[in-house]
């Protein structure tokens, strides 16, 4: 008892007597889910934590952590290291990420949403990739001559339903007579079997091949068979070239730089940010010199129309791919709708394995 | 039949898809025939996919890659062999440390390879895909007859059955476990590298995603036998490029979770019907697992 008592009292000496009692600049820590290197989602947040220091913020990072309890601890000790801001990005932190928040009012958390564990000082942030899939979507839909667009999806959840839907609607806006087969992997990360999977599209006869998985293999695949490849997470002409027609693009640099602003000049809100087109959070991959200058204009059209909110693609009417309708004529979907979507748009060939 | 028949393809996507398994399997029967329950192999297959990635990216050499992938994944075998058969610690603990330790050593040797492609050496590999089927195919039959007809094949048996018999030949058993573990390892560590060099090309990490796991409930199916090996790892592969293909053009009538979920079903299913038989007819190498000590047999 009187060791703990002395260890106590040298401690509030300690704190007393640092210099860290003044005014610190604001750090951030980052926990990542998966190694740096890996290509997509990491990668694309280890850029941007790059981009804060570039900016002169301090960052540090812990990688490869997994979405369990170790996510608490790893944050704690990056709150007594002294990063008062926690860029936590994994949906599955967040349990985690609330109780460590309760006990640090004085700190602030970026998750990544929707919310389901929150706290005052917690906003989780996520973007409207189904956006930048209706564009990707109405390059497959001019570029393919067999009227058979493939899709190679990873798990069954609305972001990736969304997603297909959207690319499908893209698709439709320009060619209505095609449609897009969808196979579910149902692994996020498993590079033979999505491999496998473009490949059974292409010999299948689809002549475009989408995918939302975290590598390029699906990619590779489809290139190999003489298909073109549209990407996802990150820009993957690098590694396809020329066939690689476009993709979706995850930016976080400028939405990580305005969440440090807004704890520095305290307009820090708590809930769900979502960005998107408008904000940059979702950007296109660099068209393919392939994709004809009309076509490429088209796009660009559209993404200024879709981030200007002048042009909503989810408005009504929509059928599914069984017939009925889910959005009726005058109605549009709106955020929530989207987080719960279970259906697949009229023109999809597939199903959503139920779980 | 054309060679866009659909049966076709379905038939060479689930051979390419077979082989690592194959591969990866027919190393851990050796192993197992020798009588020492390798779990790491997993593990082994990643050491062999990164070794061959990094080579095959440095040099230029797909070929020098998936050399230098079984000298690797034998030297790793190598480990595992003094310290289970050598120092004869626990296999099973052992070898779950081994799959741990594979799969962190090659994330951290693959790190700087991540998304990096192949370029023309992976075209080359990937066009040259056929002959590392039809070299699993051979080896398979090689093995085969190997442990029927000949008299090493009867020696690798009797040291899984029984080593105390060799000792008593005069026999160095220590050694020879050893030397089949290595053995096996280089071959398991050749199917990882055909998921990395002619497979995918690509290397990510922990690639692999289960496939060790699976070869080694094929072993177990295949109730130690090289060439029902091939029929199992030939079904794993049909149910492999099946699932995706028959999503495509249309609602799967079979829930594709269900599909993942067969290879396992088929391994408990054999299983349960093996535990009817004795266990001599059963196939099971008597001693597996157990460490040859000379001072307590």
């Amino acid at each position: 008892m009187r060791v703990e008592i002395s260890v106590a009292a040298l401690l509030s000496l300690v704190a007393f007597l640092s210099p860290a009692h003044a005014e610190e600049p604001l750090k951030a820590g980052f926990i990542y889910v998966g190694p740096r290197a890996d290509a997509g989602w990491t990668a694309r947040h280890d850029e941007a934590r790059r981009c804060l220091e570039a900016a002169g913020i301090k960052t540090t990072f812990v990688e490869s952590v997994p979405e369990g309890p170790d996510a608490a601890r790893i944050e704690q000790d990056l709150l007594g290291q002294g990063y008062k801001a926690i860029f936590a990005t994994a949906f599955g932190y967040q349990p985690f990420t609330q109780k460590v928040a309760k006990q640090n009012p004085d700190a602030h958390f970026f998750g990544i949403a929707p919310t389901i564990a929150p706290a005052a000082n917690i906003q989780n942030v996520y973007g409207k990739l189904w956006d930048g899939r209706y564009l990707n979507g109405i390059v497959a839909g001019r570029m393919t001559k067999t009227n058979k667009i493939g899709f190679v999806a990873a798990q069954p959840i609305p972001p990736v339903v969304a997603g297909i839907n959207a690319f499908t609607l893209g698709v439709h806006s320009v060619n209505p007579k095609a449609t897009v087969s969808v196979v579910w992997t149902l692994s996020w990360f498993d590079p033979p079997a999505e491999k496998q999977a473009a490949v059974a599209l292409v010999e299948a006869g689809n002549d475009v091949i989408a995918q939302h998985q975290d590598t390029a293999s699906a990619l590779q695949g489809a290139i190999e068979k003489g298909a073109f490849a549209i990407g996802s997470e990150s820009d993957m002409s690098g590694i396809g070239g020329d066939k690689v027609l476009t993709g979706t693009v995850w930016n976080w640099c400028e939405l990580d730089k305005r969440l440090i602003k807004s704890v520095q000049d305290k307009t820090f809100k708590a809930g769900d940010y979502y960005g998107g087109l408008n904000d940059g959070v979702v950007g296109l991959a660099k068209i393919s010199p392939m994709v004809p200058a009309d076509v490429a204009k088209l796009v660009e059209e559209k993404r200024a129309a879709i981030a200007a909110g002048t042009f909503d693609y989810w408005k009504g009417p929509l059928k599914d791919n069984k017939g009925n309708v889910v959005v009726p004529d005058g109605k549009t979907l709106d955020l929530s709708d989207i987080q719960k979507m279970r259906w697949l748009s009229e023109g999809v060939s597939g199903a959503v394995p139920q779980k | 039949m054309t060679l866009s028949d659909p049966t076709l393809l379905l038939l060479g996507a689930a051979l390419v898809s077979a082989t690592p398994i194959l591969y990866a399997a027919l190393g851990e029967l050796l192993i197992e025939r020798a009588g020492v329950l390798n779990l790491g192999i997993e593990g082994s297959m990643l050491v062999g996919a990164v070794t061959a990635f990094m080579v095959a990216h440095g040099s230029g050499s797909s070929l020098a890659g998936m050399v230098c992938a079984i000298l690797a994944t034998a030297a790793f075998g190598g480990v595992f062999a003094a310290l289970v058969v050598g120092l004869r610690l626990n296999q099973v603990v052992t070898g779950l440390a081994m799959t741990i330790l594979g799969s962190g050593l090659s994330a951290f040797l693959g790190q700087s390879y991540v998304g990096l492609t192949l370029g023309a050496a992976g075209s080359a590999a990937t066009a040259a895909s056929g002959l590392y089927v039809a070299g699993g195919l051979a080896c398979a039959v090689l093995a085969a007859l190997f442990l029927r007809y000949t008299r090493p094949g009867l020696l690798l048996r009797t040291l899984g059955e029984n080593p105390a018999a060799l000792d008593a030949l005069g026999l160095p058993v220590v050694p020879l476990r050893c030397l089949y573990v290595i053995l096996g390892s280089g071959l398991i560590g050749l199917g990882g590298a055909f998921i990395s060099v002619v497979l995918t090309p690509s290397w990510v990490e922990n690639m692999t995603a289960g496939r060790g796991w699976i070869a080694l409930a094929l072993v177990i199916f295949a109730r130690w036998r090289a060439l029902w090996i091939v029929a199992g790892a030939v079904l794993f592969g049909l149910i492999d490029a099946y699932r995706f293909r028959a999503q495509v053009g249309g609602a799967s009538w079979i829930d594709p979770h269900f599909l993942n979920m067969l290879p396992y079903v088929a391994t408990l299913v054999v299983l349960g019907l093996q535990s009817r038989r004795s266990a001599q007819g059963a196939g099971t190498p008597t001693l597996l697992g157990v460490a040859y000590d000379r001072e307590r047999r």
